[in-house]
């Protein structure tokens, strides 16, 4: 072969084959690694997979954080004003978890409805208030057309 | 009146920003000497300007002037001085100017020392720097004005600067970063300038090697000092999240990465001309990006300053208009190329064209996990996450497989290696990295085949690197004299090569070996982490200038010997009603240990987490290394000797062709 054309083919081979090698890693990857955001109207209605890693969000329930004092078990209840799913937590929370806050909790559903989370992130500053946390209460406020005071919640927390 | 004084400072820096990128242009297209000695007083006046207007906001801090919206937003007068000063860049209208004086002090920089280029290629060069500045003096004007007043009802004191943002490592972490971040403009501006007067030569990249090199090397510190910031401030010990912020500055990183490796090849070989001048314009691109994801809204983090979609809008259109015009532009010129020398199949070309596949690859994997949720998010296609586990399992193979080509690489020859003689010029490198490899994994414990792959890698590097180091500074006249004949770029290509195998090894061996605990403690109570023991001795509380706190006294045993006592805090700022986590370290150069309070959970209980991170420095001093040999290698001597005789630099060339000494190929 002329080895310009032969030079090129083994350009193109590489870049070819780092192109297939790329593809098959993010798409095996991806498969694994795609986490579905799920409100908890959504989870209360059991439309949410059981034992699969998703994440869901809300607010804190007011008065529903109850802390095991032997151990780092944390248990509350994660609520849309619709519709409220209970978790469970085992670990540090960060530092702005807080009841009437914002989160987002990534873990697995059991059988039970208990939402048992790995990781639970809070807001980061006190303007700040978790997108997906944000649109579920605006959808759960809309769909039930809700009293004021809820909306003025949603309201206010929300940029 | 000083605020007013610094906005019109900016228009006018504005108006100068137009006429540098029209005036010079138009004088080089038509050949007119006279308007292209406007560039370098342009430059200077956009640069004089634009640091009045910043001067003026560092003022309006200083003397607490709550009566400007974006000081009562980000300050109070109980902070102290240097987090004033710090929170001029605190938000995001401040950090915009922030970036804005950088970007003309680049323009600034290029006018100053390009004495001796040719005048139309300076004219052209500052005249696209101009347009860029454009760019963003209109989105500050327009969009994100910080002189903005609230008058006539001023606050008495201001909101208070995020307790996030109150620390060391952010007041230098953002600068350097944009210095990185801006300084690919003048990269793409050499690029462009280059595509508009068709001198895509040796030359031309050797002009804008320096500068890529540069950038690099302050893009590189930025990231390093993000890593150390979160790891010790964000207070649980993490140092990479792939947060989609994060992801933001590594993108231009990977590929201004690839493009100064490349820019090597072009500068020595000739070749990969049109590839280079792409990877200058994705590498811009991949800036302007990393701004508007961090500025637009369209990511939560703590990068992402109260936002508005019309920013967003603006940014997207500035980086619509870059992208689509330097590939039209590219589109039409870049083919006019003309390859003359070749390369064999084995040969230092390939290698580096492989890493630069590699590089590109990451390049691409990272902006997949990074805008795949957006995209889907943005068509309401539903809402997902992608985590971690994905850019480990993409990101690690693709960083071992560099590595272990960088390692070969570097015995391979310019035009043409003999396969049969690299093979043996391995064999005895590899031996040795293979011993060693095994022996570090045995000293750390359990075999775990990715933790062996890493560390293998990383000394791989180091002793491939070494090995060439000592056959190149062989010499008659001793070893010492030998070592003084290298030319600082190849120095620097040294330890860049060495920083990244130390940042391998830190990365490979904190995320393996390392031991994360939270336990639940009472004064009295100890750990174990690892070898080590931690004591939790008492809780009080304690005052600071502008936070009360909670503060623990840890001891750390080490075989019940005390090596150390540290006290993390959990820290409650009033102002803004925010509590933060303090964490103490214990830092050395081949452990860390790290203790950080949670929460009270009885009345004497507390959540503590303690851990053991093994060689985490590394990856900040490996960085670190990394941007010192980006520093020296742009000292070298040839970069400032004759930039203009071409004669000579064919002269040059030739002497290299004949592989004397292949030197630096970085």
């Amino acid at each position: 072969m002329h080895p310009i054309r032969k030079k090129r083919l083994t350009i193109v081979l590489f870049l070819v084959a780092g192109l297939a090698i790329a593809v098959g890693l993010t798409t095996y990857a991806l498969r694994q690694n795609i986490n579905l955001f799920y409100d908890p109207t959504e989870i209360a209605a059991g439309n949410a997979p059981v034992d699969v890693r998703i994440r869901a969000g809300g607010m804190v329930e007011a008065g529903s954080v109850v802390r095991d004092t032997e151990t780092l078990k944390v248990e509350f209840k994660v609520t849309d004003f619709s519709a409220s799913v209970p978790v469970e937590y085992v670990g540090i929370l960060p530092d702005l978890f807080a009841e009437g806050q914002g989160v987002v909790a990534m873990g697995r559903l059991n059988n039970e409805g208990v939402f048992v989370a790995d990781q639970v992130l809070a807001k980061h500053d006190e303007n700040y208030m978790p997108p997906e946390v944000a649109d579920a209460l605006e959808k759960s406020s809309k769909a039930q057309n809700k009293a004021a005071d809820v909306d003025k919640a949603a309201e206010t927390t929300a940029y | 009146m000083y605020p007013e004084l610094g906005q019109i400072a900016l228009i006018l820096a504005l108006l100068l920003a137009v006429l540098l990128s029209v005036v010079p242009l138009a004088g080089a297209l038509t050949g007119r000497d006279s308007l292209q000695a406007f560039a370098r007083p342009l430059a200077s006046g956009m640069f004089v300007f634009t640091g009045l207007a910043f001067a003026i906001l560092t003022h309006a801090f200083i003397v607490d002037d709550f009566s400007v919206a974006y000081v009562a937003n980000n300050s109070n007068s109980m902070l102290p001085w240097f987090y004033k000063f710090s929170a001029v860049w605190g938000g995001h209208e401040g950090s915009l100017l922030l970036w804005i004086l950088m970007l003309t002090g680049w323009t600034l920089a290029v006018a100053v020392f390009s004495r001796k280029l040719p005048s139309t290629m300076v004219s052209q060069v500052l005249s696209v720097m101009g347009m860029v500045c454009v760019g963003f003096f209109l989105f500050i004007i327009v969009t994100s004005n910080p002189f903005d007043r609230l008058l006539p009802n001023v606050p008495t004191d201001g909101q208070d600067l995020n307790p996030l943002l109150q620390d060391i490592g952010l007041i230098i972490h953002p600068p350097m970063l944009y210095m990185g971040y801006v300084g690919f403009s003048v990269a793409f501006a050499f690029a462009l300038a280059a595509l508009i007067n068709g001198r895509l030569d040796a030359a031309w990249a050797r002009w804008s090697r320096p500068w890529t090199t540069i950038a690099w090397s302050f893009l590189t510190i930025g990231i390093a000092l993000g890593s150390w910031w979160a790891y010790y401030e964000l207070g649980w010990g993490g140092w990479w999240f792939w947060d989609p912020v994060e992801n933001a500055s590594l993108l231009p990183w990977l590929s201004g990465t690839a493009l100064m490796h490349s820019l090597a090849v072009t500068e020595k070989r000739g070749v990969f001309k049109s590839w280079t001048v792409l990877l200058a314009i994705v590498t811009f691109a991949l800036s302007l990006l990393g701004a508007f994801l961090v500025r637009s809204g369209v990511l939560t983090s703590v990068h992402a300053f109260a936002s508005d979609p019309e920013r967003g809008s603006f940014l997207l259109m500035l980086l619509g208009i870059t992208v689509v015009g330097s590939l039209a532009l590219y589109a039409f010129r870049a083919p006019v190329v003309h390859v003359r020398s070749r390369y064999g199949s084995l040969s230092r070309e390939i290698f580096l064209l492989l890493n630069n596949v590699l590089l590109v690859t990451a390049t691409l994997l990272v902006a997949i996990g990074t805008l795949y949720p957006l995209v889907l998010d943005y068509l309401d296609m539903g809402k997902l996450s992608i985590g971690e586990p994905f850019f480990n399992t993409t990101f690690s193979p693709l960083a071992i497989a560099a590595g272990l080509l960088l390692g070969t690489g570097i015995f391979s020859r310019w035009k043409k290696t003999d396969g049969g003689w690299l093979g043996r010029k391995l064999l005895w490198p590899l031996a040795v990295s293979l011993v060693a490899s095994v022996a570090v994994i045995k000293m750390y414990g359990d075999f775990k085949p990715w933790a062996f792959a890493g560390v293998f890698t990383a000394i791989w590097v180091t002793v491939a690197t070494l090995w060439d180091l000592w056959d190149k500074s062989s010499s008659r006249k001793g070893r010492l004299h030998g070592l003084k004949r290298q030319t600082r770029s190849y120095w620097g290509m040294v330890l860049g090569h060495l920083g990244v195998a130390m940042v391998m090894a830190g990365a490979t061996v904190v995320s393996n070996y390392g031991i994360e605990r939270d336990v639940r403690m009472v004064p009295g109570d100890s750990a174990m982490v690892g070898d080590y023991q931690i004591l939790f001795k008492e809780i009080g509380d304690r005052r600071g200038a502008n936070f009360t706190a909670q503060y623990g006294s840890f001891d750390v045993l080490l075989d019940g010997k005390k090596v150390s006592e540290l006290h993390p805090e959990k820290r409650n700022y009033p102002v803004g009603m925010s509590v933060m986590t303090e964490a103490d370290i214990d830092a050395g150069l081949f452990r860390d240990i790290f203790v950080a309070i949670g929460e009270r959970i009885s009345d004497e209980a507390w959540a503590i987490r303690v851990q053991y991170k093994p060689l985490v420095r590394w990856l900040w001093l490996g960085s670190l290394i990394m941007a010192i040999g980006g520093f020296l290698a742009i000292a070298d001597k040839r970069y400032r000797i004759k930039a203009r005789n071409e004669a000579a630099d064919k002269a040059r060339a030739g002497n290299l062709v004949t592989g004397k000494h292949a030197e630096a190929s970085s």
